[in-house]
């Protein structure tokens, strides 16, 4: 059975349509890669997973239940920026959603741990800070960390409610070359060790291919020149990335590309992902 | 150095040149009054430094002969008890309505619209009222105050709340946390530096407003010693309070800031105002 199901989803604001005829299974411990042109509406189909958006038709289910209608601990996320709390320490932060789901009167009042609880928590914040190696930093704030920390940080942050779906928006983007490889190191272990089904977001085709078992490729399959916002985007290609010898012409072109110039975004909004350059 | 705008003073000459506006109003002052004076020694409109002395003696540091009490300190006491009660006043309700305008859609639907329209009723327009309603007692003095300024405050407030990332939000309710838990853990802590400064900014007002209505209905304060002897064309007791009323506000504003620094450390280096 799968873990989550879409049929049909569709998402619309008045006459522009962002997204349509969206069906998609996906069982747990996956590692969906999204990829697709900017505007393509692929920030927009996470930020239906995350229940930010509702969509205008279709319908969506987790472990079988229909998608709650707010975000919740069942679904984690990371974003490109402002994932974690400047006010709070490293620590901090990493406790926070113990102490948040802290099931005692005063803990649920006031979202905070005193005394044994307190110390029992960062015991297990601490080993978690080890993986992802921030231990040396746990009493600095945020704001004074790299990006690379950072979202090392909000990823940590993220596991602590063990979320069924992982979801994350571009996470590495704002990240140099090097940085991102070692990211990409740690959400992989972090995927197997934890067992857990991860969506992630990404306009780097390379990035999609190494990190993901299955890769998306949002697109609009019907493109009117004279009304950009009649169509809206759906999957047009949804490749499990071991069998990436056999990816259609077009898109291992693009591949090609990305490969031979890592620096150079691999491609650009100028129309159709789809639309063989 | 060729330009004027790459020329730059060291340490103890920006020192000077601070000082220096200061030395010019200084000796400014003293010769304009000197050379009143010796035309007309009984001159009261610049007096000289000795007659501040006798003046500051007088309402400082000797009891007055018909109430046994000091009347700079009895004065300054009434004062701060009028602002300090109007400002916090102004700030508990500026906290409650900002976050709750700044955080949720219903409250702002509710309560946006009647702020806006408060927020440009000139306060002392409604001094009147107030005193009518009040009675000229200490409720309707403080009531300017929080009248005053509590608009602002909301207004101010509630944007800073709004202002907050959208993924902040998204990701406290992901980590599990209820309405009351993102208010706790997420909005109040980020929202009491814009506090402090709010009120910091509050504070010119707030004296306006103290000083306004102590000139028109009161029995001590700051405001109303100065209305009073203006009458005798006091100068020598108007000048020191405004000075002692200044470096009141000074102080206020500095201990306000230096509490920003010691309390909100995890934004160093954002507030340097």
């Amino acid at each position: 059975m799968s873990l989550l199901s879409l049929r049909n989803v569709s998402l619309r604001y008045g006459d522009f349509v962002v997204l349509e005829r969206v069906n998609l299974e996906v069982k747990a411990q996956e590692f969906c890669a999204i990829v697709g042109a900017s505007g393509c509406g692929k920030s927009t189909f996470l930020r239906l997973l995350l229940s930010e958006e509702r969509p205008s038709g279709g319908e969506i289910r987790l472990d079988g239940a229909p998608l709650a209608a707010e975000p919740q601990a069942d679904r984690g996320v990371v974003f490109q920026r402002y994932s974690v709390f400047p006010h709070l320490t490293v620590m901090e932060n990493v406790i926070l959603p113990m102490e948040l789901a802290g099931s005692c009167l005063s803990g649920r009042a006031c979202g905070r741990f005193f005394g044994a609880r307190r110390r029992a928590a960062m015991a297990e914040a601490e080993h978690l800070l080890e993986r992802v190696g921030l231990t040396h930093v746990r009493n600095a704030y945020p704001k004074t960390l790299s990006g690379g920390m950072q979202q090392r940080l909000a990823i940590a942050q993220a596991l602590i409610p063990k979320p069924k779906v992982l979801l994350l928006d571009e996470p590495f983007g704002a990240l140099d070359p090097g940085t991102r490889q070692r990211m990409h190191e740690i959400i992989l272990t972090l995927w197997e060790e934890e067992k857990m089904t991860i969506f992630m977001v990404t306009h780097d085709l390379q990035e999609g291919f190494k990190l993901g078992t299955r890769l998306l490729v949002f697109d609009k399959l019907r493109w009117d020149p004279q009304a950009p916002e009649a169509y809206g985007a759906t999957i047009t290609y949804d490749l499990p990335t071991d069998r990436r010898g056999q990816l259609p012409n077009e898109l291992a072109r693009k591949a090609e590309l990305s490969k031979k110039e890592p620096t150079q975004t691999p491609y650009r909004n100028e129309g159709p992902f789809n639309v063989v350059q | 150095m060729g330009r004027l705008i790459n020329r730059r003073s060291g340490r103890s000459g920006q020192l000077l040149l601070g000082a220096l506006p200061f030395i010019l109003l200084a000796a400014a002052y003293l010769m304009a009054s000197d050379a009143r004076l010796a035309v007309n020694p009984n001159d009261k409109l610049l007096p000289s430094l000795e007659s501040f002395a006798d003046a500051i003696n007088r309402l400082a540091f000797e009891p007055d002969p018909r109430k046994g009490t000091y009347i700079l300190w009895d004065d300054t006491l009434a004062s701060l008890l009028r602002l300090g009660l109007g400002l916090s006043v102004a700030t508990g309700i500026g906290l409650v309505a900002g976050v709750a305008i700044g955080l949720l859609p219903l409250a702002r639907s509710a309560f946006a619209p009647v702020v806006a329209v408060l927020s440009v009723v000139p306060p002392l327009a409604v001094l009147p009222i107030l005193f009518i309603v009040f009675g000229l007692g200490e409720l309707a003095k403080v009531t300017l105050i929080v009248i005053g300024v509590t608009p602002f405050m909301v207004r101010d407030l509630s944007m800073s709340v709004a202002g907050l990332p959208r993924e902040q939000l998204v990701k406290a309710q992901t980590l599990g946390a209820s309405t009351w838990q993102i208010v706790t853990r997420v909005v109040l802590p980020q929202t009491l530096p814009r506090l402090v400064s709010a009120l910091r900014l509050s504070l010119g007002p707030a004296w306006l407003f103290l000083i306004s209505s102590e000139a028109i209905a009161a029995t001590e304060g700051l405001g109303y010693r100065i209305f009073l002897v203006r009458r005798y064309l006091a100068m020598d007791v108007i000048l020191p309070y405004v000075a002692w009323i200044t470096l009141l506000a000074f102080v206020l504003d500095w201990l306000l800031r230096r509490l920003s620094r010691k309390a909100f450390a995890w934004q160093a280096g954002e507030v340097s105002l």
